[in-house]
């Protein structure tokens, strides 16, 4: 899967949670822009899970602030 | 030349590290600018049993502390500290490895052993440092811990402490374990964590199935009772014991400061090398041991419940009539079913939630006000936890005072 590919299902994925409609960018933000909290982290970051059949652990979470670190993490891990 | 000295230099703009809790100071000025008691902030000038304390200058009935067996005011136990205070003298000085390990720290792993029917016992200064212990020594870089989202802060902060790769699931969710668990690299060690019970809702794991899937899946499992010891399971042994699934536990962590009513934390184990953990465990090794007087009381203490199935049953009596009374009163639970010694009471707000806290506590009760972080969905919770102490006509008062406060508030 390309990573436009992966940008493309996990903007799908992000529709439920970005309530507020917010454009998302490479720059945005989970905390900032879209104010996530961490419930909603918990819920976003099980769709893509389920959705990659992938691991993204706390760890590599707190890595990931933006949109564009999101996409380039899953596009790395599915294709491990 | 003093004066002089200091002149020379040239202050820089100094950054102040506390200004980054300058949010939680505004919600705690807020709080108290509207007139409420501080609910952090409560003295109890003298504890009068198990279940009564003089609070602010107020008599008031106990309903929030972790004195599930009332074993705080138990005449052996108290006497078993008192003589070890004098025999041994009034504090250890010592890690465990070193000079403090006394007579009475080896009695009571022996009296653990015999409660859980386990080879192993290992004793900390409290649960939160059995945790912290277990959890970091267990699993290091390159490892996977997989835990419950709601996990109590001590099993994260030994996550941390570990660097585990660490991966949470939704709340008792047994698909969502094993999802996960399915999804991790072949041949890395892999650590479960989960709790009995849940102490902000008071709800119970399903441990048969959880435990069932980490041993399919290779995983090593380690279950905190803090919270079930003494009254849950058949020798009051937790969940698990309840469930069937003790033998399949690696790792059990229990605490002294609930229903054993002293202080310390624990870790027993069926595991062959587990001895080992006395040397490699950090916070085991670097703290000092807990004095002696608490060691005594806490073995009578683990000795006697062992034989408390009568105070048990009042127990969990006093839990059902309390839930029942506050669903008929009209307030929204943690649980649907009376499950623990806890129950929580869902507040709409933060505000009312303390407003309904400081109102109780003015009718002579006390609760424990719980808020996020510590909870979970960013709840506000008035979580009550029963006491085997506390009398059918306590329970009674009880329900009046949440009554009225309720009304006064505006919640019912």
């Amino acid at each position: 899967m390309t990573a436009s590919e992966v940008d493309e299902r996990i903007r799908t994925l992000i529709e439920p949670f970005n309530k507020k409609g917010v454009d998302i960018e490479d720059s945005t933000t989970f905390a900032g822009d879209l104010e996530f909290d961490s419930l909603t982290v918990m819920d976003f970051v099980a769709e893509i899970e389920d959705e990659f059949d992938v691991i993204i652990s706390m760890n590599q979470q707190a890595e990931i602030e933006n949109w564009g670190q999101l996409v380039a993490a899953v596009h790395k891990l599915q294709d491990s | 030349m003093a004066t002089s000295m200091t002149e020379t230099f040239t202050a820089a703009e100094p950054v102040d590290l506390l200004s980054k809790f300058d949010p939680i100071i505004q919600t705690r000025e807020t709080l108290l600018a509207a007139g409420v008691e501080d609910p952090f902030n409560l003295v109890m000038e003298q504890v009068l049993s198990p279940t009564r304390a003089i609070c602010n200058g107020r008599d008031t009935i106990l309903l929030g502390t972790y004195n599930y067996m009332g074993m705080t005011f138990d005449p052996d136990v108290i006497e078993a500290g008192q003589k070890a205070m004098q025999e041994f003298g009034a504090g250890t000085t010592g890690s465990r490895v070193l000079n403090g390990t006394f007579r009475d720290h080896r009695d009571v792993e022996t009296a653990l052993r015999e409660f859980y029917d386990m080879d192993h016992a290992m004793v900390f200064s409290t649960g939160y440092q059995a945790n912290l212990g277990i959890i970091s020594t267990l699993a290091g870089k390159g490892d996977y811990i997989i835990l419950d989202i709601d996990s109590h802060a001590s099993i994260y902060d030994g996550c941390a402490m570990g660097k585990a790769e660490v991966v949470p699931f939704k709340h008792n969710d047994v698909e969502a374990l094993e999802k996960r668990l399915k999804r991790i690299p072949e041949g890395a060690g892999k650590l479960v964590v989960l709790e009995g019970v849940y102490s902000m809702m008071g709800d119970v794991a399903p441990l048969k199935e959880m435990v069932r899937i980490a041993k399919e899946n290779g995983a090593m499992v380690l279950v905190d009772e803090a919270h079930s010891m003494g009254f849950i399971g058949e020798h009051g042994r937790g969940v698990a014991e309840e469930q069937g699934v003790l033998d399949d536990v690696d790792f059990i962590i229990g605490t002294f400061s609930k229903s054993v009513g002293t202080v310390g934390g624990f870790c027993v184990s069926n595991h062959p090398k587990f001895e080992v953990l006395r040397l490699v465990c950090r916070p085991y090794v670097f703290t000092a041991a807990l004095p002696p007087s608490v060691m005594a009381s806490s073995a009578v203490s683990i000795r006697k419940l062992m034989q408390g199935s009568n105070k048990r049953a009042h127990l969990w009596e006093n839990s059902r009539t309390l839930h029942k009374g506050l669903r008929d009163l009209g307030f929204k639970l943690g649980t649907e079913t009376p499950q623990s010694a806890i129950i929580a009471v869902i507040m709409p707000d933060l505000e009312r939630g303390a407003m309904m806290w400081e109102a109780l506590l003015k009718e002579g009760l006390y609760v424990n006000l719980a808020r996020p972080p510590a909870t979970p969905a960013g709840m506000t919770l008035l979580r009550c936890s029963l006491c085997a102490e506390h009398t059918a006509e306590q329970v009674t008062t009880i329900l009046g005072m949440f009554e009225r406060a309720g009304k006064a508030i505006g919640i019912i």
